[in-house]
């Protein structure tokens, strides 16, 4: 079987300027840390990145800036779609003050499933979420439509060029487990992008995770990096 | 009534509404005093939506995970043990499939047609409505559990000004004032804290109030 380990230097070293990533993660947890730090530490720029939220200005352990936080911090990303990005202040004045970067804000459930939508195949999600809203004037909104007297939005697919994962433990397919709450948006990223990597807490052989227990099939990952036994 | 002790009072009387075996989602600030002052025999499943269903206990320092085991505001939580961890298009799916008994949050500004505004002040801060709008519309039940006024301002109005969470979605207003059903003719007052007057709530109320006949005392 084909090798899929590869080093965080040649994982950031295939991401150029102006890509667009998706990246798992709530408020961090669940993130790929050691990727999007060495990110931030070549510089690449003019980043377009897709997630719940834009990590954290502090983490839960006193990082600094905790996730993709110190992209932003850094100037290296142009666009941000995301759910909520209350908790990275920098966004707030790179968006609205400096106005150096756009941010879509997209309901998270219709985040999820628009990313679902991108690797699934389909041409968009009908939802009833953001009816009445300012989410009707968003340019990921393609119009309303009335179902049996009920009316829904129709919220584009979205995909990118890279999807950075985090699991906990991977086997050398790319198989994934998750641990605790850091599930959120890894799964349906891991389908939805042109290139996924996926960054292990902890790197097994090939059929120590049970196929019961896989939760992200290896097909969907194209390369790993090993985090280092967190 | 002081601060801590108005949001207690809230708290009590909203945990009323809840039924053993509801699912429920708490947002941040006050809703999170709930689950203390649940009746006698009254459980609820709580649902982060960040990944959890079946939230259990907040874990101790030594149990706290915090890279691994969040809640939705960030804090460390962990599933109970009957609970499991979820993606977010699965809690998402729960959550706007109707599979929430109630959603408890709180609101800047609500309106008579049931209308909820409460992620967004223009010009002020970049926050981002997060699974807001979401639970809105997919909660069986959308409680708004806050101050009845702002700085002696209203907050529930004929017509909200601030950008919409979601357009006729309350069901139930609970502030430290009273108890306000929002009904197909509009806002019903129910209950009454007894340190108020009828006209008290009125004149802390921009919206139109209709006095329910079976007016009680809320407690």
């Amino acid at each position: 079987m084909r090798n899929k380990i590869i080093s965080v230097a040649e994982a950031v070293d295939m991401i150029p300027d102006g890509a667009t990533i998706m990246y798992g993660g709530f408020l961090g947890c669940g993130s790929a840390h050691h990727i999007i730090d060495a990110l931030a530490e070549k510089g690449t720029k003019d980043l377009t990145i897709i997630g719940n939220d834009c990590g954290m200005a502090t983490g839960p352990l006193g990082e600094e800036y905790y996730g993709v936080a110190k992209l932003v911090h850094n100037h290296q990303v142009k666009h941000v779609i995301a759910t909520h990005v209350g908790m990275t202040p920098d966004v707030g004045t790179q968006g609205m003050v400096d106005k150096t970067l756009t941010v879509d804000l997209i309901p998270q459930g219709s985040l999820a499933e628009m990313i679902r939508a991108g690797g699934a195949g389909l041409g968009g999600v009908l939802t009833p979420t953001g009816v009445g809203t300012i989410v009707e004037d968003s340019p990921f909104c393609l119009g309303k439509q009335t179902i049996d007297g009920k009316e829904y939005l129709l919220m584009k697919p979205i995909r990118a060029d890279f999807a950075l994962l985090n699991g906990h433990i991977i086997d050398k397919f790319g198989n994934i487990w998750y641990k605790g709450t850091t599930r959120n948006f890894n799964i349906v990223m891991a389908t939805a992008a042109d290139v996924v990597i996926a960054e292990a807490d902890n790197v097994v052989e090939i059929g120590d995770i049970q196929p019961e227990n896989v939760v992200t099939s290896g097909a969907f990952v194209n390369y790993i990096v090993d985090g280092g036994n967190v | 009534m002081d601060k801590s002790e108005i949001k207690a009072f809230i708290a009590k009387r909203v945990a009323k509404e809840l039924k053993d075996g509801d699912v429920v989602n708490l947002g941040i600030g006050l809703p999170t005093l709930i689950p203390a002052y649940l009746p006698e025999g009254v459980h609820v499943i709580l649902q982060s939506e960040n990944g959890i269903i079946g939230t259990g206990a907040k874990p101790t320092p030594e149990e706290a995970d915090p890279h691994f085991k969040i809640d939705a505001g960030g804090s460390p939580a962990q599933a109970a043990v009957f609970g499991c961890y979820i993606d977010s298009a699965t809690s998402f799916g729960f959550i706007r499939g109707g599979h929430v008994n109630a959603t408890i949050l709180g609101g800047l500004e609500v309106d008579q047609e049931g209308s909820l505004s409460n992620w967004i002040i223009p010009g002020k801060k970049m926050p981002g409505m997060g699974g807001a709008m979401d639970l809105l519309v997919g909660a069986k039940e959308v409680i708004v559990a806050m101050e009845h006024t702002a700085k002696g301002k209203p907050k529930i109005l004929k017509k909200c000004t601030l950008p919409y969470t979601a357009v006729h979605c309350v069901t139930k207003i609970i502030t430290e004032m009273c108890v306000i059903d929002v009904t197909d003719k509009g806002l019903e007052l129910v209950e009454i804290n007894p340190e108020f007057t009828v006209d008290d709530v009125k004149a802390a109320t921009e919206a139109d109030l209709i006095v329910s006949p079976d007016l009680k005392p809320m407690c």
